[in-house]
């Protein structure tokens, strides 16, 4: 029943509501929260997977060794420079030190090693979506 | 008006459109503070390094070099190789896990209100000590080059504020990110064209220009020396030196993965692939950037000369200087812009980190124990925040007018890599990592590297009668640790803090959580999507 005669707004069960019309659209549907599609996802089971082991062993493989590297091939600099600063003042292209070209190495090096890991982690996309297809396909 | 006031008010004039069109399009939290996670690959990237290169870097380095030759370059190596740290280990995984800032990884497996309590003091502590930083030096500078048109220190530093909070306050995290995008590109053009300068200088010839460097004739104390400024050893060589630049050189390669205002820069792009990307692009212009320092440095250090530059307001005005007596007046007055438009971008880069981290983290997350109140309270709850952070920068840089705050900056690093760097290692890598370990590594990082600076040379020292206010030491009695750089102590202890911390207690709840951390960080599923306008 309406509750203010003379209102023209439609209201649930009155002469004037627009429901029996077909005029409502029926609720969308729900879309999950980000807590809910974590709740609903056995994770310990995906990080079991191959396809996941898979990816961490190729990141591990690749990461690993190059964080190594570049540390060593940085603090090599430092302490060569600090420790060993005759050494380094011998000269290798006219007035050009061991030092300078050890330290313009290092952004070469640093290049390098952005350039290779850009490379990997095209794989470890492709891998990636290999995880998620199995997360999202028929179980 | 003098041609670099001119040049100012044209930055100027350029950024606040901006900020106005940023003003218009922008709404609602992501928007506010992360663009709408839609800028892309090669902005983030030049954005990026447009908020790494500060006036410390264009200045100060550039000073160093031609004050401490080689030893100075060593800066410039340290700041790009740490960026594959930032590559290899941070980026992707922080783009993957988090929202808005640091600590939404940190909280993601840990009980959220200790952790974000202290990963937000740990934030506002480096922008802040960064910031003081550069707006003393700003203040500096800006009086220095407008000698003559009566722009004082207090009036310079109050201007820098003002604009930063008008920057952040109506522009958002958008407006932020094309302030640093033209300031990234004039301080690469402008330091393209001075090498290319300095180069002409000398004909052309790599020869010439380095065989003038191995001759550098100053003085010192009165006498006249020559030194190689290609040896290394005229910073670092004597004493601890060498220990302080390997603690300056893991201040670096660790520090720049916990810089607050970088890591928020990840948050502004659609994916980790695209994340990815801008550190690419981040590291071109960033290697390419200080390897011409070495033409900035030694440039100035042969053409100008290291006794003319302290005449004429000490080593912070190298490149100036350097740009004056290679092409004069008006090249002068374009460099000096530049300079001015780095630390304003800075300043602003830094003010939206530090709001994000106090609005998100404390007051959204600790204070009303994760949701908003009403919507939009967020965002208004940063826009105070930037409001009292000018506010306050402005009133202490005022106050610090003649200290000597150059050690502010590697006092920031020492926190991101003591601090910072370690509890987000743990919490990404190690599945046994918990709350107490988050807790008190971030607050043994955060004490070891304040305490270990206030009882360095940094702040300890006895000065000679009659050394300039802005040179002395703030505490004079001998230093207690013979360290400036603490880093390769402090570093440490923040591990172990985090390590011992751990092992007190375990967490099954944060341990059984590490699954889904990893499966999200390595994989992207569940991430922070790019929104619409």
């Amino acid at each position: 029943m309406n509750p203010n005669p003379g209102d023209p707004a439609p209201s649930a069960g009155t002469p004037k509501d627009a429901a029996p019309l077909g005029l409502v659209k029926p609720a969308p549907p729900h879309v999950p929260t980000p807590e809910e599609f974590a709740r609903s996802v056995d994770w310990s089971r995906v990080e079991a997977t191959p396809e996941f082991r898979e990816l961490i062993k190729a990141k591990v493989a690749f990461i690993v060794p190059a964080c190594i590297f570049f540390m060593v091939y940085y603090f090599a600099l430092l302490v060569s420079v600090g420790y060993a600063p005759h050494f380094m003042e011998t000269k290798v292209i006219g007035v050009v030190n061991l030092a300078y070209l050890f330290a313009l190495s290092q952004f070469f090096v640093a290049w390098i090693i952005a350039a290779l890991y850009v490379r990997a982690a095209a794989k470890y996309d492709e891998m990636s979506m290999r995880v998620i297809r199995k997360l999202k396909g028929p179980k | 008006m003098s041609t670099p006031l001119v040049m100012f008010v044209l930055f100027i004039a350029i950024t606040l459109l901006i900020t106005g069109w940023a003003a218009r399009r922008s709404s609602g939290s992501n928007s506010f503070f992360a663009a709408n996670r839609q800028i892309t690959a090669w902005q983030n990237g030049i954005a990026v390094a447009g908020d790494y290169m500060s006036a410390a870097s264009f200045l100060g380095i550039a000073g160093l070099i031609a004050f401490s030759g080689y030893d100075g370059f060593m800066y410039s190596v340290g700041f790009l190789v740490a960026y594959l740290t930032v590559l290899l280990v941070v980026a992707e995984p922080l783009r993957n896990t988090g929202k808005y800032t640091m600590a939404d990884v940190l909280a993601f497996r840990m009980s959220p209100r200790p952790v974000r309590a202290m990963a937000s003091l740990s934030t506002l502590t480096v922008c802040i000590f960064y910031m003081i930083a550069q707006m003393v030096g700003a203040g500096t500078l800006v009086s220095q080059l407008l000698k003559g048109s009566h722009i004082s220190y207090n009036y310079a530093v109050i201007g820098v504020g003002i604009l930063m909070i008008v920057y952040v306050v109506f522009g958002g995290m958008l407006a932020t990110t094309w302030v640093q995008i033209i300031k990234a590109i004039l301080l690469m053009l402008g330091t393209l064209l001075l090498s290319i300068l300095v180069l002409s200088k000398f004909n052309f010839s790599l020869a010439a220009f380095f065989d003038a460097v191995s001759h550098v004739t100053y003085t010192v104390k009165g006498h006249s020396v020559t030194k190689n400024f290609l040896e290394p050893g005229l910073k670092y060589g004597t004493g601890y030196g060498p220990l302080d630049l390997i603690s300056l050189g893991l201040a670096l390669v660790l520090g720049t993965a916990g810089l607050p205002h970088i890591l928020v820069r990840f948050y502004t792009v659609p994916d980790a692939k695209t994340a990815r990307a801008s550190v690419i692009w981040a590291m071109i212009v960033i290697g390419v950037f200080y390897i011409m320092t070495t033409f900035l440095g030694f440039g100035a250090a042969t053409l100008v000369g290291p006794d003319f530059i302290t005449k004429n307001g000490g080593t912070n005005m190298s490149a100036p200087l350097l740009a004056q007596a290679v092409a004069g007046d008006v090249f002068f007055a374009f460099i000096s812009a530049i300079a001015f438009a780095t630390i304003l971008a800075v300043v602003a880069g830094l003010t939206i980190s530090a709001s994000t981290s106090f609005a998100h983290d404390f007051w959204t997350n600790v204070i009303h124990h994760g949701t908003e109140r009403s919507k939009g309270e967020e965002v208004r709850v940063a826009r105070v925040t930037a409001f009292a952070i000018g506010i306050i920068s402005i009133a202490l840089a005022i106050v610090l007018k003649n200290a000597n705050v150059a050690f502010l900056v590697g006092l920031a690093f020492a926190v991101a890599a003591s601090a910072n760097l370690p509890v987000i290692l743990l919490s990404l890598f190690w599945r046994r990592f918990n709350t107490a370990g988050a807790v008190c590594g971030l607050g043994t990082g955060l004490a070891a590297s304040i305490l270990l600076i206030l009882i360095s040379p940094s702040i300890m020292g006895i000065d000679a009668p009659g050394v300039a206010a802005t040179a002395r030491h703030f505490i004079q009695r001998p230093a207690i640790f013979p360290l400036p750089n603490p880093g390769i102590v402090s570093i440490p202890l923040g591990f172990l803090g985090a390590i011992l911390g751990c092992l007190v207690c375990r967490e099954p709840s944060a341990e059984a959580k590490f699954s889904e951390l990893s499966v999200r960080a390595h994989t992207g599923i569940g991430a922070e999507k790019a929104t619409a306008e």
